[in-house]
This record gives structure tokens, C-alpha cells and sequence, in this order.
């Protein structure tokens, strides 16, 4: 048999070769997105931590009492020195909002920190820096700083997170932030889950094939593709504009003057949030509905069940850990959503916790632009803590949707 | 409970003029029926046999296709009828024709009248689910639902408007589905969680729960081993007492075992599937009309 | 035998077709969830084209420095203007004071006039008064200048598409080959345990917020680029490594739509090509990506629309202010940082400015909208060729 193995030039080595140079190609493009997740985490844990260097405008150790150093003073004693260093209207405004006396001891040393020993940061170092060149930033604060010390400084910690925002970077928190994207998120559930659950029953289990049908499922598809900032836009000139009485509190009487009712409100935002994830909760809440089997639905008419007893008794319960695993992803994505905010009006400064749904408001993701926004590097950390606040958020919803996923799977 | 009759399933019976019957008939047992069904029931005179369903003229579509032509039959008070042929000839769409099952495909369409009890269920202010709890169904694969088995059985009963002793009918629907000895200690256990043939007698119980006039089954041992499949058929023939049933299978030994009337169906021109013979069971399977019933009981085609 | 049966006047009435009103409610409230996707289109076409045409139907005035030469009295109709100035046309519509004429016909330095237009009343006019002259937004100027500057009344959006284009063409550049290289690697080389290790990472990635991105840009990409081609070269704010980070954003996206369409490949092409000795690189690229090549088209139209609509990463790292320049080292706004920048800002209702941005986004939401439709039909039409 002659088998005309000259006719095919195989060259196998060359092409194994060549095979070989494109399969490294192709590791490296995934090493790439491993590569990208790290330099994120390692910049943002970079910018949260690190040394400081601190100027003091009374140095805590002159404030020790007999010996006895600040932090361990009693809360009288430390009535005493602030008493003895703060400006007398500073004490009157302290005691009228609530005396001092009344305070805990923890309060007071906060009270005394802030406003007699004032501290005040004149640089900031990364992580990195910190742990490697300690020696020449020692050198650098000596010669630049000589009044300030360095510190340790975590720029996350509990205070971060229960104080309100601040122009002070020392003293801002993100407490208001954090309280305003999880009341929005929660109106955003409210509204979405209800709403996107039940155009994804009424699609799958009682729209037959007729145009109308078939025109909401396309154009439920294009919605999901519309950039977030068009979301904004129309929460803007909706919510906040169009039904300004109705999100401002007016028509339920929240707003003594109405000539003063302003349609920014949490209850614009989270509208506006529901609009933009209603696509998501409704496409995977489709799939969810569709995986049920049909062997399922055929025992229950069977039994003479109607559709929407079929539906609640047996379809629901089946699709529920798919559909919450898609709410909470959706949830995930409304969290992080910066633009629509923006555009529908998120209030630049307030310092105090909203307090309903018609309250202004401030979200998370909006405190990050702000404070990359600012030129003085404080800020830059400060927006990195922030974000390790709003990543860990997310990270906690993730793990609880994997979690309730396995929960509900191992029943029946 | 072994009943000498039974054991002869296999053998055949040869008359004195040498005809052989090669039909084991399984014997009825005695009609059980408790106090409850004694209330409901209005005995009429004996010897007159009532058609609870009568087809006329059905004709099923899909969408253009036509899947069954004009069948003709009647289904007796508490007997159990046989459908059988070829695959693909019709007979899950027969069956599913009598409890208005098929409108659950979007574009099935059904011309002709079911009646039942003298009133056409296809008519238009007939109700689709009150037609489904008097003609109940039981399914091919056993398809309990993934609650406990006390819940397959009640849930049926409560969505219908049940509202007297749920523990004591489902005791008596597990007794009557010859399962009450095997789960009654289990009751909150998954209905998932029994052997197949465990399933289908749950499928059945669940399917009484509802108190049916006529109880469907498509194939419904064609998923079960031998053992099970016995236990079902026997399950069948004391049920037979209470409901009528209507039973499609492929295997006709066990058509012949069961069943009291056969109808043979077969496919027809343009693929449409036609009842070419409806008579009791013997007279099909020893001495047919056609003969392509005659072909295919004796296997030579099939 | 006694046979018994059901009485039939029973069955009679309980066949018969219950009222169910409960189902009937419950069916028109599905019904309404699903229509409201409905309405939200409605809604986002009507509020920007609504704003939109008001965009285009305002009248600017802007001072034509021409002054009146001759006192006008309210009774003429021709007036005679001095000679400096912007020229007027026929069919202008002029100011003077708080009156409004329109332009009949020009003589020299007489023009013929059409007097108390716009409900206002011919009065009589100073000479030396300067004339305003209307200038509404055409379609012509909106698309083809090259100067957005609100304040002195340019409307061209060319510099802001031209940004948009930039950073989106450099996201592509980024996330095409490095996407299709993931896709490749985990559907045709990755082990199991390799997939399990790589797509939780691509998932975290999809989930970082584009704010976070954003931030990452301006002080982990662009100092990078600073540093790698100089300081004066990058300035602070570029559209380069917005650009680069939001290739980055779509990089799982990419990488996930083209992994489902190559693993709908079915297995019998593959082994075709194996069959007939083909090295797996061979069998990957020449049989199973072209193979694909529908789906992969649509994930490139589908990420060339996210890069599109991003926001955060262009507003906090690309630059504010419109620029018309093709050097991706220096900063220029973006149709979406744009809007993000001025709604972000003192807006009053009804002003040009707010007007403006809903035309903006009348652009955006069209040619986003646009591309998707375009990878649904192209999906649907190369699937029939290679399936």
C-alpha cells in the first residue's frame, strides 16, 4: 500500500511550536485579569493604610495628669481638661447639646482628642512606603515636619464608619454614605423584586406567543443594555421632577412648605435604582422559572389546580433560589451605582443620617467620586477606605446569595 | 393476600371445546366500600351498565398537524378500558383528551364532544380544572411533588376546598393506594425520597385524594421493574371498584391482564392516529374484527 | 352485579365554569409588572425627546453687534443698520429691545422687516441700539462643530463623541484580544481545575463597581503612564488609561460572551478536525472560533456598547471639558462625563444647559440601543451558516 505521505508536508514540529507560543498567549491573557484583580486590591489596601504624620496643636502627652497618661483618665478628669483648654463657647454648645456630664468616658476622650489636642495631618504614606522605606520617611518628617510624629494610621477603622462626613479628613466618616445607599437599596428592593418576579411569571407561565408578548421580552433584553447614566436621566426628569410632589413627601404632608419640596429624595433614587435593575431580577427570574421541570406542573393541573395555584404552590417554591441569587446580584450592581445617582441628585455635603425615605441623601459609591475628586491626598485615602467599606458590603451579599443557593438546593 | 387465582397468571386456560383462552383474568375482588361512599352513591338496578365518558367524533391538532381522527367509544362505570397500538399512534394525546390536558400545549386544538356524565367537557362554560379533579391523571414517570408525602396528598385536596379531617383522608387514601404500611411512619419524609413504584402508588393516592370520578393513567409501569409494575396492576383492579379507569399502555399482556375493554388504535392516513377496534378485552385479544388487530396482538407487527 | 354510579344532575352543575375572580386579578397584576418594562421605554424616549426638541426649538439670541442706524418707529417696516457687525440674513429673526421681527428681504444697508412677531409689539427704537439675532441649534451645528461651550452658545458634540470614540476604541483594543485569549484558553486548554480557579476571579472582576475602577485609574493606571512615558508627556487626567481600565471593565464580559459561544460549539466539530490530525491550536482557531464567530461578534457589539455608556471612569479619570484631540495623553470629556459633570452641578430646569444634556443622551441612548439590536440580528443571522 503506498500511502503518498509526501504529498502532505506535515511539519509537526513547526507546528507544535507554533501551538505551544499561542497556548502561553492564551495563559498570559488570563494571568492578565489575575494580574489586574491584584494591583486593584494591593492599590486600595496601599492607600488604607500606612504612616502619617501628625502635628498636634497640643501634644497628648502634656495632658496627663499626675502621671497618668489620656487614654486611661477618667471621664471626670477629662471633663476637667476639657473644661480647662476648650474655649468657654465651645463648652456651653457642648453642654447644650448634651452635658457633659451625661457623656461616656469614650466620648470624652474623642471630645478631647478632637478639640484640645487637635491633631492635624501634614502627610500621608502609603502601605508599601511605610513598610519599606521607614528610615527615609523618618528622615523626611524630621527635616519637613519637626513638630509632627509619625503614626500608625489605618485610615479604616470603627470611627470611619460611624462618623458622618466631615470637611476635616481626619474627622470624616462615612456613616451618612453607608446609611443612605442601604435605605436606597432597600427601596430599590421593595419595588424591583415584586414587580420584576411578577412580569417574569406573568411572561413565562401566562403570556401565550402573541406580539404584545414577545414585544415586552425584546424589549426587556434592550433595557438591560441601556448605559445606567440614561437611567439617571430619566429618575431626573420623572422622579424628581414629574412627581415631585408625590417623592418629595409633599402630598403626604412630610413638607411643612411646598414651595421648598424637593423631589431629590432617597425615594427618587431608590425608584430610579428599581428601574435600572428591573431587567436583571426579571431576565433571571425567567430562568429560574424556566428550569423547573414541566413534570411538575403537569401533576399539579392534574389535580385540578388552577394556574396561579399551580404557579405559588409548586412553580414559586422551586424557582425561589435561583430568583433570590438574581436579586441579590442585583442588588450588588445597584449598590455600586454611581451615575444615576449623580444625575438624579445626590446631595454633595450633608452630615446627618437620613431619616425616611424623603429625606436627602448621600450614597457609598457617590462619597468615593467625591473624595477622588479632591486633590489633597488625605482624601485619596480616605476614598480607599471607603471603598474597602463598600467592597466588603458586596462581599458579604455575594457570599450570602452562594450561601442561600446551597441552602435551599439541599432541601428536597 | 396471596389469592390462587393470581398464581395462574401466566397459565393458560384451556376450555372443553378446546378453545384456548390464553387470557388470565385476574379476579375482582369484592366491592370495598366504607360508609362515606355508601352516602354518596345512588345504587341503580343491576345489570345496567352507565357510560361515564362517551367520545364522539374527537379530532385533536397541533397547530396544523392533525394527531388523532374521529374516534368513537364509551368508557363504563367503574371499569377499567384499555388504549393500545404502536408508538406514536395517539393515545397519550386519547387519554389526555379526557381530562382537557392537552390545552396546556399552546397550539393543541380539539373538534368533537367528551361527554361526560351527559355534559360535553370541551363545552365552552365548562371549567378546565373542575373537568380535572373529577378525571384525575396519573403519569408515565411518577412525578410526586417535592414535599413531604402527607403534603402530596393534602395539597390536592386543600387547593379543591377540602375542609373535613385532612389526617383521615390522608389515611385512607394511603390504605386505599396500598401504601399506608409502608410510610405511615414516615409521613414528613420527602415524596422524593421513595423507590419508584413507591412513587407511582403516592402519584395514585394523591390522584383520589381529590375523590375523581375516572382516574387516567398513561403507561404508568412502563418506569417500574416487574415487581413494582405487579403491585400496580393489582392496585388497579381493586380501585376498579370504586373509579373508572382508563389506562394507555404499549405492553399488551398487560392490557390483557387488566383491562375489561380494549380499544386498539393505530396510525392512520397523514400520520393521524385512528381507533380501528373498541370491544371487551377477550373478544380483541382472541377473536378481533380486524385484522390489523389481529396482526398486532399476535405480534406480527408491533 | 350491582354497578353504581354518580347521579348525573350532580355533574351537571359542578362543571360549570366558576367565576375566578381571584385568578382573573392576580392574571392583570402579572400582566401590568410586565407592561411596566413597557413604559420605562416609553418613558426614557419621551423625556429625552421631549427636552431634546426643546434643545433644538430654543432660541439663543446672540448680540450680531449690528446697531440700528436710523431711529425706528412702529411704524416701519424697513430699517437701515450700520455697517459693522455680523451680516443678517433673509428669514432671520432679530431682537430689538423687547421687540421681534423677522428679516423679509436685505437692500444694501436697508432690510425689510416683518414687525411684532411672537406676540410682541412694535415699539420705537433708538438708533445705535444693537440687534440680537436668534440662533437655534441645528441639527447641522450640533453634529458637525467642533466647540461645545454652552456659555457662548457652541453646541457641537464632536469633541465629546470624538472622546467617547477614543476611550472606547482603546477599551477594544484591550479587551478584544485579551477577552477572546481567555475565552480561547478556558474553554479549549483549561483544566477543571484551572476553570475553577479562573472564572470566580473574571466573576469578581464583572462585580467591582465602575467607581472603583475609576479611582483605580487615576492613581494606579495613570501614574503608571506617567512613568512610563514621561511626565510632561501624560498629563493628570487622560483619556489613555480611562481607556485602558474600562477595557479592563469589559474584559469579563467579553471573555464570558465569547466562552459561551465557543462552548456551543458541539463537540462533533472538534473531533472532526482532530480526526483529520489537526493540533489542538489549529482545531481552536481555524474550526471552533469561526465556528463561533457569531457569538463572538455580538460580545465585541455588546462591549463596544458598555464601553459606550461608562461613566465613573471617564468623569473621575478622563478629564472635564471638552476637547477636540486624538492624543489619548491629554484629558477630554466624554459624552457621559459630560452629562455627569454638568447635571452633577447647579441645574436649573428649562435652561439650555439642561436641555442640552438630554439631547446628549437622546445620541447615547440611540446608538447604544442600536448596537444591541445590531448583535441580536447578528447572532440570529450567522447562526444558521456554520449550525
Amino acid at each position: 500500500m503506498n500511502l503518498p505521505a509526501a504529498d502532505f508536508d506535515q511539519n509537526l514540529s513547526r507546528r507544535r511550536r507554533s501551538g505551544r507560543i499561542w497556548r502561553l498567549i492564551f495563559q498570559v491573557s488570563t494571568i492578565v485579569g489575575i494580574v489586574v484583580l491584584t494591583a486593584l486590591l494591593y492599590n486600595i489596601l496601599n492607600q488604607s493604610f500606612g504612616l502619617a504624620a501628625v502635628e498636634y496643636a497640643m501634644p497628648p502627652e502634656s495632658l496627663a495628669v499626675d502621671g497618668v497618661p489620656l487614654e486611661e483618665l477618667s471621664g471626670e478628669a477629662l471633663q476637667v481638661i476639657l473644661r480647662a483648654n476648650a474655649s468657654a463657647g465651645l463648652v456651653r454648645a457642648l453642654e447644650s447639646e448634651k452635658p457633659l456630664a451625661e457623656r461616656s468616658r469614650d466620648e470624652l476622650y474623642e471630645l478631647v482628642m478632637d478639640r484640645v489636642a487637635e491633631p492635624q495631618v501634614v502627610k500621608t504614606w502609603s502601605l508599601v512606603d511605610s513598610l519599606l522605606h521607614r528610615r527615609d520617611l523618618e528622615r523626611e518628617a524630621a527635616e519637613k515636619y519637626p513638630a509632627a510624629r509619625l503614626q500608625s494610621f489605618s485610615w479604616i477603622n470603627r470611627s470611619f464608619i460611624e462618623r458622618p462626613q466631615a470637611a476635616d479628613p481626619l474627622r470624616a466618616g462615612v456613616r451618612t454614605a453607608l446609611l443612605g445607599s442601604l435605605w436606597t437599596v432597600g427601596i430599590t428592593v421593595l419595588f424591583a423584586f415584586p414587580v420584576g418576579v411578577g412580569a417574569a411569571i406573568y411572561l413565562e407561565e401566562y403570556a401565550g406567543d402573541s406580539r404584545l408578548n414577545r414585544l415586552i421580552q425584546t424589549n426587556i433584553n434592550n433595557l438591560a443594555g441601556v448605559p445606567s447614566i440614561i437611567y439617571g436621566m430619566l429618575g431626573l426628569a420623572i422622579f424628581v421632577r414629574a412627581l415631585e410632589p408625590f417623592t418629595s413627601g409633599a402630598l403626604l404632608g412630610y413638607v411643612e412648605d411646598p414651595t421648598q419640596a424637593n423631589g431629590r429624595t432617597i425615594l427618587s433614587a431608590g425608584l430610579t435604582l428599581g428601574l435600572l435593575v428591573l431587567p436583571l431580577i426579571i431576565i433571571n427570574a425567567q430562568e429560574a422559572i424556566r428550569a423547573v421541570p414541566h413534570s411538575l406542573r403537569r401533576a399539579s393541573y392534574g389535580l385540578g389546580a388552577t394556574r396561579w395555584q399551580t404557579v405559588w404552590s409548586h412553580v414559586l417554591p422551586n424557582a425561589i433560589p435561583g430568583i433570590l441569587t438574581g436579586t441579590i446580584l442585583a442588588i450588588s450592581r445597584a449598590i455600586g451605582e454611581t451615575a444615576p445617582l449623580v444625575v438624579v441628585g445626590a446631595s454633595t455635603y450633608i452630615t446627618f443620617d437620613p431619616d425616611g425615605p424623603f429625606s436627602k441623601f448621600t450614597a457609598l459609591p457617590i462619597q468615593i467620586y467625591q473624595w477622588t475628586a479632591r486633590p489633597q491626598a488625605e482624601f485619596r485615602n480616605l476614598a480607599a477606605a471607603a471603598i474597602l467599606v463598600l467592597l466588603a458590603l458586596l462581599l458579604t451579599m455575594n457570599v450570602s446569595a452562594i450561601l442561600l443557593r446551597n441552602r435551599y438546593r439541599r432541601q428536597y | 393476600m396471596a389469592d390462587p387465582e393470581r398464581q395462574s397468571m401466566t397459565e393458560d386456560l384451556v376450555e372443553p371445546s378446546g378453545r384456548i383462552v390464553s387470557l388470565p383474568q385476574i379476579a375482582r375482588p369484592e366491592p370495598r366500600m366504607n360508609a362515606e361512599q355508601l352516602e354518596t352513591r345512588t345504587p341503580l338496578s343491576s345489570g345496567q351498565a352507565e357510560n361515564v365518558l362517551t367520545v364522539k367524533g374527537l379530532r385533536v391538532y397541533y397547530g396544523d398537524f392533525l394527531a388523532i381522527r374521529d374516534v368513537q367509544l364509551n368508557v363504563q362505570s367503574r371499569k377499567i378500558t384499555a388504549i393500545i397500538g404502536p408508538s406514536g399512534c395517539g393515545k397519550s394525546t386519547l387519554l389526555r383528551a379526557f381530562n382537557r390536558m392537552n390545552e396546556l400545549v399552546p397550539t393543541a386544538r380539539t373538534e368533537g364532544e367528551v361527554i361526560f356524565w351527559g355534559e360535553d367537557i370541551y363545552a365552552p362554560e365548562v371549567d378546565p380544572v373542575e373537568v380535572r379533579r373529577r378525571v384525575g391523571m396519573v403519569f408515565q414517570k411518577p412525578n410526586p411533588f417535592p414535599k413531604s408525602i402527607y403534603e402530596n396528598i393534602a395539597w390536592g385536596a386543600k387547593v379543591n376546598g377540602f375542609r373535613g379531617d385532612m389526617d383521615g383522608l390522608v389515611e385512607n387514601t394511603l390504605r386505599r393506594a396500598a401504601l399506608w404500611e409502608e410510610v405511615n411512619d414516615k409521613l414528613d419524609q420527602s415524596g422524593l425520597s421513595l423507590s419508584g413504584g413507591q412513587q407511582q402508588r403516592l402519584c395514585i393516592a394523591r390522584a383520589i385524594a381529590v375523590k375523581p370520578d375516572v382516574i387516567l393513567m398513561d403507561e404508568p409501569c412502563s418506569a417500574l421493574d416487574p415487581v413494582a409494575t405487579f403491585r400496580i396492576e393489582e392496585l388497579m383492579r381493586e380501585l376498579s371498584t370504586e373509579y373508572t379507569i382508563v389506562i394507555v399502555t404499549h405492553n399488551m399482556q398487560q392490557a390483557a391482564r387488566v383491562s375489561d375493554f380494549t380499544a386498539m388504535m393505530m396510525l392512520g392516513e397523514q400520520r393521524a392516529g385512528e381507533m380501528i377496534e373498541f370491544d371487551e378485552t377477550n373478544t380483541i385479544f382472541t377473536r378481533p374484527k380486524e385484522k390489523r388487530t389481529e396482526d398486532y396482538v399476535t405480534g406480527r407487527f408491533g | 352485579m350491582a354497578v353504581v354510579a354518580a347521579p348525573p344532575s350532580a355533574a351537571r352543575l359542578a362543571l360549570r365554569r366558576r367565576p375566578r375572580v381571584r385568578e382573573a386579578f392576580i392574571q392583570g397584576f402579572l400582566f401590568l409588572c410586565g407592561a411596566l418594562s413597557i413604559l420605562t421605554t416609553v418613558g426614557i424616549v419621551y423625556e429625552l425627546g421631549k427636552e431634546s426638541l426643546a434643545f433644538f426649538t430654543t432660541q439663543l439670541w446672540e448680540n450680531s453687534n449690528k446697531p440700528l442706524a436710523q431711529e425706528l418707529t412702529p411704524d416701519d417696516t424697513v430699517m437701515r443698520v450700520g455697517p459693522e457687525g455680523g451680516a443678517l440674513q433673509p428669514e432671520d429673526l432679530i431682537q430689538v429691545h423687547d421687540e421681534i421681527m423677522q428679516v423679509v428681504s436685505i437692500d444694501g444697508s436697508s432690510l425689510a422687516i416683518e414687525r411684532g412677531l411672537q406676540g410682541t409689539v412694535p415699539q420705537t427704537h433708538a438708533a445705535g441700539i444693537q440687534i440680537l439675532r436668534s440662533n437655534r441649534v441645528t441639527l447641522k451645528e450640533f453634529f458637525t462643530h467642533t466647540k461645545w461651550s454652552p456659555q457662548i452658545g457652541d453646541f457641537g458634540i464632536l469633541p465629546l463623541v470624538n472622546a467617547t470614540l477614543m476611550t472606547s476604541l482603546i477599551a477594544m483594543l484591550v479587551a478584544l484580544p485579551l477577552g477572546l485569549g481567555v475565552a480561547i484558553y478556558l474553554s479549549e486548554y483549561a483544566s477543571a481545575r484551572a476553570r475553577s480557579i479562573l472564572k470566580p476571579i473574571l466573576e469578581v472582576l464583572a462585580g467591582v463597581p465602575t467607581v472603583v475602577y475609576g479611582y483605580f485609574a487615576l492613581t494606579f493606571m495613570t501614574p503608571i503612564l506617567r512613568s512610563l512615558f514621561g511626565r510632561d508627556v501624560v498629563e493628570i487626567y487622560n483619556t489613555g488609561s480611562a481607556g485602558i481600565v474600562i477595557g479592563i471593565l469589559i474584559l469579563p464580559l467579553v471573555s464570558s460572551m465569547s466562552e459561551d459561544a465557543l462552548n456551543a460549539v458541539p463537540r462533533s466539530l472538534r473531533e472532526g478536525a482532530y480526526a483529520l490530525g489537526g493540533t489542538r491550536l489549529e482545531t481552536a482557531i481555524k474550526v471552533v472560533v469561526p465556528a463561533a464567530f457569531s457569538g463572538i461578534a455580538a460580545a465585541c457589539i455588546v462591549a463596544i456598547s458598555r464601553a459606550f455608556g461608562e461613566t465613573m471612569v471617564v468623569a473621575i479619570a478622563a478629564g472635564a471639558g471638552p476637547a477636540l484631540t486624538f492624543n489619548p495623553f491629554r484629558g477630554a470629556e466624554t459624552m457621559t462625563g459630560h452629562i455627569v459633570r454638568i447635571s452633577g452641578g447647579d441645574l436649573s430646569y428649562d435652561s439650555i444647559d439642561y436641555n442640552s444634556i438630554f439631547a446628549i443622551g437622546l445620541l447615547l441612548f440611540l446608538i447604544t440601543l442600536g448596537l444591541n439590536i445590531v448583535s441580536q440580528r447578528v447572532v440570529r443571522r450567522f447562526r444558521e451558516v456554520y449550525e
